[in-house]
């Protein structure tokens, strides 16, 4: 099917949206491994709604998403549970659950899905939760923490299995700009040293600026990817006057 | 496959050396066998040779980071770990993973949580004291301003609470007459007292379980409901939007509620014990007591006093269990299991509220000979 090695997820055909109403029309487009991938556009514009239909959570009205050739989107039980192992996922609102602590958050997918023994587990949680600057608050319950706090957890959750491909949704949204540049930090080293790739939906351009190789830009009126590209070179060279509009006004409110 | 080798050098130091992948799957292979190699040798150096590592990401550097963070006596360092790798495992600091930061509270001694639980307990009390003061006010406020009063909140409430009720009101009253009549025909036959059956399903209805069954199966179902429904607005702090709208969370969310259960209630009761005499003298019917004997006993026997008994219970039925959902709501705290705690001990709370004022109205109306 992929007669690219390096490409790691493509979208074919894809038409996204719910109960037959389609947000975005026939989306094509390709991630290669490593890549740190932007999904953005305007609020209401599809991005969410794209990474679920990507990440096997809701289908697609109709198209395919293939995951290392594996098309997720007509894939049965089985095969659905071992392509979405290869990848972690952070929500929105971190979806932490709340009767646990952030500790056994972390701890839990290495619980289920290797055989660590329990000291490693541990030592990679609390890693995990270093690397997102929790490290002092393992023993709390996510309703003891503030929004970015959950959502920081929530990253540390989706690494805690090391997956070669993460999606990310929103990740710096609610973070102060401190712990959202260490966040990109932390994105760019594991793409450049460990090849991991990310899948971003976001609308921090800061952060797109810094951290992503690759975005596409969704329209909601055109229905459709109306750029692809280097975001730095979309926002310089870009003839497209929604794209500068995009990049401006969202450059504007960033800086306000 | 990971691998680790040990052997010792002629000037003291140990060298561990790791070949292979280092990831979550092969780690198990290596894990033991490299701690236990650096802390059989606490006095000498170790040196962890990575230059056959071919790869390692977060759990492969878990070993790096669990060597480097025990204490000994002699120092461990990593060498010709690959760049990459070492531009991974510098993300982390040995020093603080070597101690819990955030550990456990110590548990408090028993006398202390004795103390603890009596506290809560009296802020619970505390809190019904209150709340039954501001719900007065805010019931007073209705009355005397029923323009005041969300209408359409208290039809929509009101569907719900008694219309959508119907079906397992008729379900548990109908079955419980039939069993009652049952349980208590075939003794009685055997003294030829079949037919005072129907006073006692008469009586036991109307008086007491038609409107004690309607109440628990209000709180079951109206109280557990406002409970979550008043807990899912204050988690998703719609309620601190109404407090800082000022509008009173109690006079717009609990008000309607009230009324529609003190509307609604004595009406589900009225049915409770008509379906519940219905069952009776269904299963009456087989121990030869026709329809028509049934309702002319029950008629003899019970009088519009013991109706009236069951009836006015029913209000305050209605009042204690809506009201106890609605407070247990307020009381909704953060975290997923909040509101499930809260709809859990409304349920609790209004089914002991409800057994205890039965009892009083019990003792109230041998008093007074009722």
């Amino acid at each position: 099917m992929n007669a690219d090695a390096d490409v790691v997820i493509r979208v074919v055909g894809l038409d996204a949206g719910y109960e037959g109403v389609a947000i975005q029309q026939n989306l094509n487009f390709e991630i290669r491994r490593g890549e740190v991938f932007g999904i953005m556009g305007a609020s209401g514009s599809g991005k969410s709604t794209l990474m679920k239909h990507m990440i096997g959570l809701n289908p697609p009205i109709s198209g395919h998403v293939f995951i290392g050739g594996d098309d997720i989107v007509t894939a049965d039980e089985p095969t659905l549970e071992r392509i979405q192992r290869r990848f972690g996922v952070m929500y929105q609102s971190g979806a932490l659950f709340g009767s646990m602590s952030l500790l056994e958050n972390v701890r839990l997918p290495l619980e289920v899905y290797t055989d660590l023994p329990d000291a490693a587990i541990d030592l990679i949680a609390r890693m995990k939760l270093e690397l997102v600057g929790l490290e002092a608050f393992t023993g709390h319950l996510p309703a003891e923490l503030s929004g970015g706090m959950q959502k920081r957890a929530g990253i540390a959750r989706a690494m805690a299995l090391d997956p070669s491909i993460l999606f990310l949704d929103e990740p710096s949204s609610g973070l102060d700009p401190v712990t959202a540049a260490s966040l990109d930090a932390t994105i760019r080293r594991l793409s450049d040293n460990l090849g991991v790739t990310f899948v971003i939906v976001t609308h921090d351009l800061g952060s797109v600026f810094v951290a992503a190789d690759r975005v596409i830009l969704l329209d909601t009126a055109a229905k459709g990817i109306i750029a692809e590209g280097d975001p730095r070179r979309l926002r310089d060279e870009s003839a497209d006057p929604r794209v500068q509009a995009f990049f401006r006004r969202e450059a504007e409110a960033a800086a306000a | 496959m990971a691998a680790v080798s040990i052997s010792d050098t002629p000037d003291g130091r140990r060298i561990l050396a790791l070949t292979g992948r280092l990831d979550s799957a092969t780690l198990p292979e290596v894990w033991d066998k490299a701690r236990r190699a650096a802390a059989e040798a606490p006095t000498r150096p170790v040196v962890v040779d990575a230059a056959g590592v071919d790869y390692c990401d977060g759990a492969g550097a878990a070993l790096f980071v669990e060597l480097l963070r025990q204490p000994r006596e002699a120092r461990v360092e990593v060498a010709n770990l690959k760049p990459a790798f070492a531009a991974l495992l510098k993300q982390f600091d040995p020093q603080v993973l070597s101690h819990d930061l955030d550990p456990e509270p110590p548990r408090r001694p028993a006398i202390e949580e004795v103390g603890f639980e009596v506290t809560v307990l009296w802020r619970d009390i505390r809190a019904q004291v209150e709340f039954v003061g501001e719900l007065c006010a805010a019931l007073w406020f209705a009355l005397t301003h029923p323009a005041s009063v969300r209408w359409r909140d208290v039809w929509r409430i009101c569907e719900r609470v008694g219309v959508d009720a119907l079906p397992i009101v008729a379900l548990i009253s109908f079955l419980l007459g039939m069993i009652l009549a049952f349980q208590s025909a075939v003794p009685m036959k055997r003294f030829g007292a079949e037919i005072f059956v129907a006073d006692l399903i008469g009586l036991a209805m109307l008086r007491e379980l038609g409107p004690l069954m309607t109440a628990i199966l209000l709180a079951g179902r109206s109280g557990a409901a406002f409970a979550a429904e008043i807990g899912t607005m204050r988690v998703n702090q719609e309620v601190d939007a109404l407090t800082t709208m000022g509008l009173n969370p109690v006079r717009f969310l609990v008000t309607p509620r009230i009324i529609a259960a003190v509307m609604m209630t004595p009406l589900l009761t009225l049915f409770s014990d008509l379906v519940g005499l219905l069952g009776g003298a269904l299963t009456m019917q087989s121990f030869s007591i026709p329809y028509v004997t049934f309702l002319k006993e029950v008629d003899a026997a019970v009088s519009l006093t013991d109706f009236l008994a069951g009836f006015v219970k029913s209000f305050v039925f209605a009042l204690l269990v809506a009201a106890i959902g609605c407070l247990r709501g307020l009381q909704t705290s953060a975290g997923a299991s909040a509101v499930g705690d809260s709809a859990t001990r409304a349920v609790v709370s209004g089914i002991i509220l409800l057994v205890v004022v039965d009892g009083v109205f019990a003792v109230a109306y041998y008093m007074l000979n009722i």
